[in-house]
């Protein structure tokens, strides 16, 4: 076994045992510290597959970012509450049997698929990856129409929010 | 490729233990005498009142929206900066575009009132 | 490669060969990579301490006053006396706090600030290691620092020290954009997102291509380290709680150094963004001086983070959000579009350096008046209040 078969077979069991854990807390708070690990194990599944931009982008985006804003919506909204919930509700059988369908099919469908047991492509030393996808990304035959939708995408995804979020104007007094 | 990130790991590793020499060093020097008023929690001295929670002030999601939307923005954007030389001048205005179009975001947030910290 | 010249590479190659002697490849490069670890992580751990003693005793000629002089000559050995009281300070740990996070926490901060230095290019050819998404890297870490304090806000249980940790974060956060934003701008400069080559391209050190970038890049990592005029975050601890007011002994220790050491790193970016790391003089022959550069050049840093800290007031949250959002972030998005489109049309050529000077003053003339404008609609709503009469008493 090499290294970086260990090192995936750690990580793997870390990933496994965070998201367990997270969907079996009660805390919510302590879930969500369990979700930072978990996608931290994602980064660094990135990392093995020589993709080192995606490893630095999932822990400043989704790390960074993402996981504050989830924990900020939980300490601001649950508070004691969550200690009283009951982690299985009734609807626990039909949930656990589609969940396991739905595995089982993704595994059948993956195995399927001619690649799935060869090497991934080494790449050479001196490619740069990230000039590569910054060429791509904005190069007229590459992906630049989804670049730019991307960002449409972000604004309405800020304004869509911000219409929810938005602190309701009081009506006695201005509030300039 | 992979050695550097080999070094961030062990890294990661040995600076996880740095701190912690010193912390297990009070552990073992330090006195340990704890008495209920110690262990009580902090709050200028009075005693508390209540469960420990937070008025909700949407403010603070707000801000973490906001900051979300940049975030993303400039992970989209560094490749754009690294590959500057391989680019046409078309190429560096479809990414000012895409600035301009989250200046756009930013300009309504500012007009709906949404950076203010009221 | 001589000892003189490189002595790093020299250690490296002459260890190296000893130990393939007994030793198989993989555990050779390991130890080899721990080595450089365990050197690198403690270079970052040893300066804390001349650090402190550096802060104290310029805060106190800034004020007027000695500062520590009793422990030690010059008061060198204060920080050792400080470690030590802290180390023999009782360990409280609240009653219901969330111990796992608790204890973290302090360890989860110091981490975030130590993993930085793996990247920091010392001289040509010693770095920890050149990742090639480096600067993204950076920022990444930082993050890890911000979770630290959330957890330790909230693992506290007290509604004081939750509550300063969400100001905290939402400064915290806010200032990165514009850190982000203004990053982009060597990035670009340089062509590449690895330290070292953006070291290794500035031939014309990028303060000069960026100034009023670099100027952002500046305050918004004061803002990120929590200094005045940004510390907030300091001074709910003092006034009355902070997401730090739990903690006693070297775990407070730790949180402490954190933020020295942050101060310090944040010195050594932007010498390395804006003032060319370890460029200088007989720096590629003799590569300790390049060592020797960059860290006159982070203690410059260093010294402008603590001139700025003596000298200016605590800012208003409200105040100092509005300043992120509403200027630094407009600003330096216009700077980032200016510098890449006359970088696009003037690069590889002589107008380089003029043109991005021109266009960095316009930028910032721009932004001038727009304050100016914004402040004068400001005067002439205050204006509109009717004077009322003074109570008087009957």
């Amino acid at each position: 076994m090499t290294v970086e078969q260990a090192v995936f077979f750690f990580t793997s069991f870390l990933i496994l045992f965070s998201a367990f854990m997270m969907v079996t807390r009660q805390n919510l708070v302590h879930a969500a510290l369990y979700l930072i690990v978990a996608l931290f194990g994602v980064a660094v599944v990135f990392v093995l597959l020589d993709a080192g931009f995606l490893a630095v982008v999932q822990v400043l985006v989704y790390i960074g970012a993402i996981a504050i804003l989830m924990i900020f919506a939980v300490m601001l909204t649950r508070g004691d509450v969550a200690r009283e919930q009951e982690p299985v509700n009734a609807g626990f059988g039909w949930a656990l049997m589609l969940a396991a369908l739905f595995c089982f099919g993704l595994i059948i469908l993956i195995g399927q698929w001619p690649a799935v047991n060869s090497q991934a492509a080494v790449l050479s030393a001196d490619t740069n990856t990230v000039l590569d996808l910054g060429t791509a990304l904005v190069s007229p035959d590459g992906y630049v129409i989804p670049f730019e939708v991307a960002s449409v995408l972000l604004l309405a995804a800020l304004i869509g929010a911000l219409v929810v979020a938005r602190p309701q104007k009081k009506n006695s007094g201005s509030v300039k | 490729m992979l050695n550097n990130w080999i070094f961030v790991g062990i890294f990661i590793s040995i600076a996880a233990v740095f701190p912690l020499l010193p912390i297990v060093l009070a552990r073992l020097v330090a006195p340990r005498k704890p008495n209920t008023i110690k262990l009580e929690t902090y709050e200028c001295g009075m005693e508390t009142v209540g469960d420990t929670w937070v008025q909700f002030k949407v403010q603070y999601y707000i801000y973490a929206l906001v900051f979300l939307v940049f975030d993303i923005e400039t992970a989209f954007l560094f490749p754009w900066a690294v590959a500057f030389d391989a680019l046409p001048l078309f190429a560096v205005l479809e990414g000012v575009l895409f600035i301009l179009i989250l200046v756009g975001g930013l300009l309504y947030a500012w007009r709906k009132g949404a950076l203010e910290w009221s | 490669m001589s000892f003189i010249n490189d002595p790093i590479t020299f250690l490296a190659a002459w260890i190296t060969q000893f130990l393939s002697g007994f030793l198989p490849e993989v555990w050779v490069t390991f130890l080899v990579t721990l080595l450089g670890v365990i050197i690198t992580a403690s270079f970052g751990l040893v300066i804390v301490i001349f650090l402190i003693w550096l802060e104290r005793k310029i805060a106190a000629r800034f004020q007027d006053r000695l500062g520590p002089n009793r422990a030690g000559p010059y008061g060198l050995l204060q920080t050792f006396a400080d470690m030590i009281k802290l180390i023999t300070k009782e360990d409280v740990i609240p009653e219901k706090a969330d111990k796992l996070t608790f204890n973290i926490a302090p360890i989860l901060s110091v981490v975030a600030v130590l993993l930085i230095w793996a990247v920091v290019p010392f001289a040509p050819g010693w770095i920890g290691t050149d990742l090639n998404v480096g600067v993204l890297y950076i920022a990444a870490v930082g993050s890890f620092g911000i979770l630290s304090i959330l957890m330790a806000g909230w693992s506290s249980n007290n509604k004081y020290a939750l509550l300063g940790a969400f100001r905290a974060v939402a400064q915290l956060i806010s200032y990165e954009v514009p850190m982000l934003i203004t990053l982009m701008v060597p990035v670009l400069l340089a062509r590449d997102m690895g330290l070292m080559a953006i070291v290794d391209s500035q031939s014309l050190w990028y303060i000069a291509l960026a100034p009023i970038s670099a100027i952002i890049f500046m305050v918004s990592s004061i803002a990120e380290v929590g200094r005045t005029p940004f510390d907030l975050i300091e001074a709910e601890s003092e006034i009355v709680a902070g997401y730090h007011t739990e903690y006693t002994g070297m775990k407070f220790g730790m949180f402490f150094a954190a933020e020295f050491l942050h101060a310090f790193t944040i010195g050594v970016l932007f010498s390395i963004f804006f003032l060319g790391g370890w460029r200088g003089p007989g720096a590629e022959q003799y590569r300790l001086l390049g060592v020797v550069y960059l860290m006159l050049k982070g203690l410059l840093g260093y010294f402008i983070v603590m001139w700025v800290r003596s000298t200016l007031p605590r800012i208003r949250i409200d105040h100092m959000l509005a300043f992120n959002w509403k200027f630094l972030t407009p600003i330096s998005l216009a700077l980032l579009i200016m510098t890449a489109i006359l970088d696009k049309i003037f690069s590889a050529t002589a107008l380089r350096f003029p043109a991005l000077l021109a266009g960095n003053v316009l930028v910032f003339v721009l932004g001038w008046l727009a304050l100016r404008w914004a402040s004068r609609r400001q005067t002439k709503e205050r204006r509109v209040f009717k004077k009322r009469p003074v109570a008087r008493p009957a």
